[in-house]
């Protein structure tokens, strides 16, 4: 399979994006975008206009969609490129983008530090022992999956870095610690739900289709809502 | 004070916690946040005797269990205090609000390679992630109230060593490329030396085994070196292996070959009381020596077609979605190829019991530290070995009363790397060397090829890796006997002389080798109390 790659890549945060074209050939269309990243970075290509393409980076780590690292925009959607397979794009052509809503440090590497912020400014946290009744097991088994890429960030209508609403990546985490309270009250984190995530979100939905460990995203709202909102207990 | 932690995995995060739950400040330094640590990929559980299940469980059979494992390699004082206090930081687990499924009794354990009794607790098969949800959520908090600081996209650089003592370390900010130093006690908790086996562990990428390289050659002991985990049950995906976690086999799944045309369940037929559920060492040499007899196929499957419907929903729905995902494959109606692949190191920074390494000043402790498995882990053993290591070496750094200062000033240079090609190239010389089965030959030619890569035009860091993958090979090819995970052909024996801990030093640009007794356990009581 002919493969005709395009990648926005930016050498720091400060200098200017720009496109760079990288045509190969590749015959196993099971090859994943993180595979094939590895392969680019391996040999020494040039690109269509015969300049160096060099080390492009890019984040990784399990490379089983467990760690969240490689998010990246993968022909217009945010998605693993561990967990992304040649075969989907039949004509060949590929656009790699890094996520949009973080700032760039260096071409596919984005700085996703206010994401880990929103979770510290939202109280996730503990404060008593957990009180997790056997009904709610599962709930927050669900709310501990969430692998903190970023995915749903950039689907999000009322999400950005500077916004007071934090999006899916907190309400995720935050469900598990909402789900194993046993008082409606007295926790800061309940009030925070309520401000930063229950009354920015529009409900649309655009995240829980993204998400790439498929996480019943609005399920975990529902006991949130039920939990800090018309204060029913656990 | 400030005590300075590398490594935000789970023994990072449990040292973190540790400290900060006495108020005593620390930086969690990491390359990644601890979200991207191979903790969360840990997918079976974690071992603690307590006896949920209705087998008359203890502490004393789980250390059994374990210094078996470990063919008596390990510390048994060590241990001890690990199977006696795994109980204790279950518990603390389940406070911090981990799902543990529960049964009247307590917590539901299940069966796992190597022990006789259902002492692995778990959740799904995801345990390490949901973990580490509970233990990052109980860290922030102290992030919060600012006595534990992260620097989440550092890479550690050196170790600042002054008058024969640690004093910090220069670590990198992958971001914008500045050195910054850290003052006070270091640990390590930087996880196994994945690095040296590109592509052909289960873990992750970035645990290069860099930072491991760079101390030894600071004069940092290591030890254990020669002992590497085979996990049985792996399959090759791209740029790395899959693990089919243990819980496959502990939830009913069974091994067979292809011989003479009909199926061979080696593992049951020649192991009867654990069957498929021996130590890994065994299993996985097992699986070579079957698969390598002319009556036999080359190939061994793991069959998971025994486990029930309910069992996949509620115990192994990851698993299933992994086979399914990348494999290909319906575990629940057909048998699984598979072979054994690199999955953990038992060996690395040589610690004592309080998890001080060689140098004073410096604790390390997880996969990246040498203690408690000695010769063979088993599984389950090394989430509860992350954790109560962590806990120990905070404990023990938190105690280092002085104040420590450097009039170090990290200076500006540029960011090394491995290449691509010598990485691959020592993998390759010590795939083909530090085999399940190894032998003399193989391992003289590794060490022969790897000194002459030395002579190479190499930057420091991968001289560094080349010298650790010769220290490796070295400790090898000096335990000439058969232990756990190192079978040796020309060897196979146990050998009572060498019921011994293998140090590894580097003095003066050499590596040396040389043996430390096992210490003895103080008190026999104190395993039944
Ligand atoms: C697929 C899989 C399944 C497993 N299942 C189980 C199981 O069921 N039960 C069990 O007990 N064990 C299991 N294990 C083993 C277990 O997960 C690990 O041994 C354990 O999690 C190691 O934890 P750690 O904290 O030592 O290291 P890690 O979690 O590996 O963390 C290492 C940390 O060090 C940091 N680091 C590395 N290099 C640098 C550097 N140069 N500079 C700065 N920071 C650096 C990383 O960013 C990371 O934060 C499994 C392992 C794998 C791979
Ligand atoms: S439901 Fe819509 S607004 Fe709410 S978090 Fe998801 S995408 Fe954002
Ligand atoms: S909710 Fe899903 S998409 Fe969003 S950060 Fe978590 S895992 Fe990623
Ligand atoms: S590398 Fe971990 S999710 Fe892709």
């Amino acid at each position: 399979m002919k493969l005709r790659i395009d990648i926005l890549r930016q050498k720091s945060p400060e200098s200017k994006p720009y496109r760079q074209i990288i045509e190969l050939n590749c015959d196993n269309d099971e090859t994943t975008i993180s595979s094939l990243l590895n392969t680019i970075n391996s040999s020494n290509l040039k690109d269509i206009d015969s300049n160096d393409v060099g080390e492009i980076k890019w984040d990784c780590n399990c490379l089983q969609k467990k760690c969240g690292a490689c998010a990246m925009v993968i022909n217009g959607r945010p998605r693993l490129a561990c967990d992304t397979k040649l075969s989907e794009f039949k004509n060949g052509k590929i656009t790699l983008e890094p996520l949009k809503k973080f700032p760039t440090v260096c071409d596919l590497v984005v700085d996703r530090t206010p994401m880990f912020e929103n979770l510290k400014n939202l109280n996730v946290w503990l404060e008593d022992n957990s009180e997790l009744k056997p009904k709610k097991t599962e709930l927050a088994y669900e709310a501990s999956r969430c692998i903190q890429c970023g995915c749903c960030l950039e689907v999000c209508p009322n999400f950005s870095v500077d916004a007071g609403f934090f999006g899916a990546s907190a309400t995720v985490p935050v469900s598990r610690i909402i789900s194993e309270l046993n008082k409606t009250k007295g926790y800061d984190v309940l009030k925070n739900y309520r401000k930063n995530i229950y009354n920015g979100c529009g409900k649309s939905l655009s995240c829980m289709n993204i998400c790439p460990v498929g996480i019943d995203i609005q399920n975990l709202m529902v006991n949130s809502n039920a939990v800090s909102v018309w204060k029913r207990k656990n | 004070m400030t005590v300075n932690i590398v490594g935000a995995g789970l023994a990072g995060l449990s040292c973190a916690y540790t400290l900060a739950e006495k108020g005593v400040k620390c930086n969690l330094i990491s390359l990644q946040p601890s979200e991207r640590a191979q903790s969360v990929m840990a997918e079976g559980g974690i071992n603690a005797s307590l006896n949920t299940m209705g087998e008359n469980d203890t502490v004393a059979e789980h250390f059994f269990d374990t210094m078996n494992g470990a063919v008596d390699l390990a510390d048994p004082n060590a241990v001890l205090g690990l199977c006696k206090n795994a109980p204790k930081l279950v518990e603390m687990l389940d406070k911090l609000g981990v799902p543990f499924s529960k049964n009247g009794i307590g917590i539901i354990q299940r069966n796992f390679g190597g022990q006789k009794k259902k002492r692995t607790a778990f959740v799904k098969s995801s345990t390490g992630k949901i973990v580490m949800t509970a233990l990052i959520d109980a860290v922030r908090r102290y992030e919060n109230e600012k006595i534990v600081t992260r620097y989440s996209h550092h890479k550690f650089e050196r170790l600042i060593i002054e008058n024969g003592e640690c004093r910090g370390l220069t670590a990198r900010d992958t971001y914008n490329d500045e050195l910054i130093s850290f003052c006070g006690a270091v640990v390590l908790c930087t996880g196994g030396m994945n690095g040296l086996f590109e592509g052909l562990t289960t873990g992750t990428v970035n645990n290069t085994s860099d930072v491991t390289a760079t101390v030894f050659e600071q004069g940092v002991k290591l030890s254990n070196l020669e002992f590497l985990q085979y996990h049985p049950t792996t399959v090759g995906i791209q740029q790395k292996r899959l693990l089919i976690s243990e819980a496959a086999r502990g939830e009913g799944a069974r091994l067979f070959v292809n011989r003479n045309g009909s199926l061979w369940y080696f593992m049951e037929e020649k192991y009867p009381e654990m069957g498929n559920l021996m130590p890994r060492d065994v299993v996985s040499a097992e699986i070579v020596k079957v698969t390598d007899m002319p009556e036999c196929e080359n190939t061994a499957y793991l069959d998971m077609t025994p486990i029930s419907k309910d069992v996949w929903k509620n115990r192994l729905s990851d698993l299933k979605e992994q086979c399914i995902h990348y494999l290909s494959v319906n575990p629940e109606k057909t048998p699984l190829p598979i072979s054994p692949g690199i999955h953990y190191f038992m060996g690395g920074i040589y610690v004592d019991e309080n998890h001080m390494t060689s140098l004073n000043g410096l604790f390390a402790a997880g996969e990246c530290a040498c203690q408690y498995h000695g010769a063979n882990r088993l599984g389950g053993n090394s989430l509860l070995g992350a954790l109560y290591g962590g806990k120990i070496a905070g404990e023990s750094a938190g105690k280092i009363n002085a104040e420590f200062t450097t009039d170090f000033i990290a200076e500006k240079s540029p960011d090394k790397k491995v290449s691509p090609e010598l990485s691959k190239e020592i993998c390759k010389i010590l795939g083909e060397s530090l085999k399940i089965l190894r032998n003399e030959n193989d391992l003289k030619t590794a060490e022969d090829k790897l000194k002459s890569l030395l002579n190479k035009d190499l930057n420091s860091l991968e001289k560094s890796r080349v010298n650790l993958a010769l220290a490796t090979v070295m400790c090898a090819l000096n335990r000439k006997e058969s232990r756990g995970a190192h079978k040796r052909v020309d060897y196979p024996d146990t050998d009572k002389n060498f019921q011994k801990t293998t140090i590894v030093s580097f003095v003066n640009g050499k590596i040396e080798i040389s043996y430390r007794e096992i210490p003895k356990l103080r008190d026999k009581n104190e395993i039944e109390n």
